[in-house]
């Protein structure tokens, strides 16, 4: 006779089941508090975003920016250059004063990364290969930290900004509801931002709507749209008097006609160039362009000091504040692309729910129904040990904050079909003894022993396929490999260490009974 | 509750002939399938559009077609309905990089005017990312086959991981053969799916493989078919049965879990029926094929009994001498 009652394997499973029913009490309740399941994007609804950065836009903004150092610096020193253009690869400029050889060599050597050819006095700048690459990796990263600042502000639950292998950023949005909210946040993730100064062109001027691109690029110039007047042009200096990376700030305002504007300052070393620029050239026409749109080009009528400005375009409160926010956050120095995007309504997030809820449910009901039917009081254990294997299931997910997808549920629903396997196979050998004349209490002992290896090479091989699912998945696959592999490796603990020990406690009774039928759901007696 | 006899031992290696050339018709009609009509990839490995339409009642399918048409763009798309008359969805190859405007958008406009509508769903995939995805796919396929191989001839031997594999790759043929059949999206999920399936399979075969290891250690007999034969008539129910429980959970998930699973419901669906019927019926007479000896095989074992025997005992001897 077997001693029965509490046994260690017993404890530990109780353990688990509390483990499991506490951790997941939050996600069931929705408690403020505790770790809980969040729910993917495919059952909750919002916006996933795959990005790439287009960083040869980013090596062309590093080739203008040397230019306007270049620029600055000699209109600073009062050194005479000539025909300072920007090429495909660089920055080419005539030195008209050869005294000033030494002093402008000196400057240009500071500019890191930098291979200056010259022939004679004509001067052309490059960037070296190293010096490329760190501004493609700048560029990734900076549009990461831009994307997610900008998103940030724009006051959605739980943006999620990453960057995602060598060139991709990861863009996940839950709280979008509407088409305009996406429609808004894709255009405020995308927006460049990208403010410049520029000085229009008064000696040509009049010829922007003759000159091709080609032939204002011969002068140095580039010819923009107004942003208010689509038809209207602006022949402007092609290299900028200075750019947003010295914004420091970007507010919402109202001008005098009550229309939303957008005021921003700069920061001392922005506001000296602009003081300096503009006591230079009073009278001549100032013009600020925003992402290559001119938006203003008044006369300047004095110096303007204290580095503050305005943009007003004819915006709406909206559109404003976006701009603000764009600004405040950064220019994106590399504008992006869309790799890959998945929207999904609230409405049919919801539906994935009810539907995989309902079919785990069913499946469930049709799992355990069966189960008793087949192996009796045998089959109420192996039921026991699959509603703690839900719960440890969900707890684990809720510990590591997983996310749990479609895909994740149909890996649960799964487990519940594969996680009764183990059972199976233990009675099915239980079974087997009782036919050779063993006592109850050996027939389970040794049921148990010969079924362990079975059970445990069918579980590891389906773990691997498990986990090289999960190295190798993305996003919502992930979350079925994971759900998988968590329900196998709980199931190990309750369908195995879990039921042995309930038939350890339960054995003097089940001795006493000697009910075969009600105990293991088969004819006959035993010794 | 019993299903099958206690004692009875069926003939299945007597008869696996009929069943061989049953399995080889299928994967060759499986192949014909797929290199004439083939898969057919969904946005996630070929690129493309998908945007989910709810109408308020049943969709005007060819209005929408006819407003569609409009833009040469979309020229290509296909319109199908998804789960209820309300509900289609528009398919079409291009995708486009621009994050402000997207085609989703442009297809709403387009669509102004066909009824009450909203749009539930908008996927785009770049030309770029569906073949990293599919490259990405099959890499995982090709190394959870290689750590399976090598789990099973640490555990069993060659023999066995070699007909487990083959076993593997009769089901996944015909599954994906039935894919074609059935006209199934091949998207990530179906992927998934298939993988899953690699491991389902694998876990029937291996437990009669376990069986018939234990049988060929303990049994008196030298007949592989004898063995085979037992082991098979031994686990029998249990393949069934949870064969039978997975079979029912898959089933609710195929019938209630809408209509984005369904593919990867149908998928599950047919490949645990073939990998039950390759467990029982294929696997097995592939260890004969294979040249798998009982004797050597129990010589092998005795060998490492011995081995082990002695190594006890030595250890015995030693820890004696140190008392």
């Amino acid at each position: 006779m077997s001693k029965g009652g509490l046994n260690y394997r017993l404890v530990i499973f109780f353990l688990a089941i509390v483990f499991g029913v506490g951790l997941s009490m939050p996600t069931f309740l929705q408690t403020e508090k505790g770790a809980k399941i969040s729910l993917g994007l495919d059952l909750q609804g919002g916006l996933y975003m795959l990005l790439g950065v287009k960083t040869d836009e980013a090596i062309k903004s590093k080739i203008k920016s040397i230019a306007s150092s270049v620029k600055f610096f000699t209109d600073d020193n009062d050194i005479v250059i000539d025909s300072l253009r920007i090429k495909k690869d660089g920055v080419s400029f005539t030195l008209v004063d050869p005294d000033e050889e030494k002093n402008l060599d000196g400057m240009i050597n500071k500019i890191p990364g930098i291979i200056l050819k010259k022939d004679g006095l004509n001067y052309a700048l490059s960037i070296n290969e190293l010096e490329k690459e760190a501004t493609k990796e700048y560029a990734i990263n900076q549009a990461v930290e831009t994307i997610r600042n900008r998103l940030d502000q724009f006051g959605l639950a739980e943006p999620n900004v990453a960057r995602q292998g060598k060139d991709k950023i990861l863009v996940e949005l839950p709280g979008i509801k509407t088409g305009a909210e996406e429609q808004r946040a894709r255009e405020l993730i995308a927006k460049a931002a990208h403010l410049q100064m520029m000085t229009v062109d008064e000696l040509r001027s009049d010829r922007a709507y003759d000159m091709s691109d080609d032939e204002a690029a011969e002068y140095g110039d580039v010819i923009l749209q107004d942003a208010r007047n689509p038809q209207q042009k602006h022949v402007l200096k092609e290299v900028p008097i200075l750019d947003g990376s010295m914004l420091t700030d970007a507010k919402v305002g109202y001008d005098r006609m009550n229309q939303p504007v957008i005021n921003f300052s700069l920061n001392s070393e922005g506001a000296k160039i602009f003081g300096d620029f503009t006591g230079k050239n009073v009278g001549a026409h100032l013009a600020i362009v925003l992402d290559n749109k001119v938006y203003s080009a008044p006369v300047i009528r004095e110096r303007i000091g204290g580095g503050s400005g305005q943009i007003s375009g004819g915006f709406t409160i909206q559109e404003a504040s976006d701009v603000a926010i764009a600004l405040r956050s950064g220019a994106l120095l590399a504008p992006v692309k869309l790799l890959e995007k998945r929207s999904v309504g609230p409405s049919l997030g919801a539906d994935s729910i009810r539907a995989s809820m309902l079919a785990l449910a069913l499946g469930f009901v049709l799992v355990v129904v069966f189960m008793i039917v087949y192996y009796g009081l045998a089959g109420v254990i192996a039921n026991t040990a699959l509603i703690a294997n839900l719960f440890i299931v969900l707890a684990v997910m809720a510990l590591f904050g997983a996310t749990l997808t479609l895909p994740g549920m149909a890996g649960i629903v799964l487990t519940v079909g594969m996680a009764v396997d183990a059972n199976v196979i233990i009675n099915e050998r239980i079974r087997e003894l009782f036919r050779q004349g063993s006592s109850i209490s050996k027939a389970v002992e040794k049921g148990y022993d010969n079924a362990m290896s079975a059970i445990l090479d069918a579980n590891i091989t389906t773990l691997l396929a498990a986990v090289v699912l999960y190295a190798y998945g993305t996003g919502p696959i992930k979350g079925f490999a994971v759900t998988m592999s968590i329900g196998i490796l709980a199931s190990m603990l309750t369908a195995i260490l879990g039921t042995h020990g309930l038939y350890q406690y339960f054995m003097p009774r089940i001795e006493k009974s000697k009910n075969l039928n009600l105990w293991f759901g088969i004819k006959g007696s035993t010794k | 509750m019993q299903i099958f006899s206690k004692d009875k031992v069926y003939d299945f290696m007597g008869k696996s002939v009929p069943f061989i050339i049953l399995s080889f018709i299928m994967i060759i009609a499986s192949y014909v399938l797929l290199g004439s009509k083939g898969l057919n990839y969904g946005i996630d490995f070929s690129g493309g559009t998908i945007v989910q339409v709810k109408y308020e009642g049943p969709a005007p399918i060819q209005k929408m077609r006819d407003q569609i048409s409009v833009d040469k763009m979309f020229a290509n798309a296909t319109i199908t309905e998804f789960g209820s008359p309300d509900e289609v969805v528009i398919r079409f190859m291009s995708s486009s990089d621009s994050v402000q405007e997207d085609l989703g958008d442009i297809i709403t406009k387009l669509l102004q005017g066909t009824g009450n509508f909203e749009v539930r769903r908008v996927d785009i995939v770049g030309p770029k990312v569906g073949g990293e995805l599919r490259e990405k796919g099959i890499m995982a396929m090709v190394v959870s086959i290689f750590a399976i191989l090598l789990y099973i001839t640490i555990r069993f031997e060659w023999r066995f991981a070699v007909a487990s594999i083959l076993a593997l790759i009769h089901d996944i043929s015909i599954t994906m053969g039935a894919i074609v059949l059935f006209n199934v999206d091949v998207n990530l999920d179906i992927l998934a799916a298939l993988l899953t399936l690699l491991g389902y399979s694998l876990n029937d075969t291996i437990i009669v493989f376990d069986r018939i290891r234990e049988e060929v250690k303990k049994s008196k007999s030298f007949d592989l078919f004898e063995i085979i034969n037992f082991s098979i008539s031994k686990t029998l129910s249990r393949t069934l049965l949870t064969s039978l429980t997975t079979f029912f959970v898959i089933l609710t998930l195929w019938m209630f879990g809408g209509e984005i699973i369904h593919g990867f419901g149908l998928t599950l669906l047919i490949g645990i029926i073939v990998g039950t019927y390759s467990s029982i019926f294929v696997a097995s007479p592939m260890l004969k094929w294979l040249k798998f000896s009982v004797e050597d095989y129990k010589s092998k074992e005795a060998k490492k009994e011995k081995r082990r025997i002695e190594k006890e005992k030595m250890r015995a001897q030693y820890e004696q001498g140190i008392v």
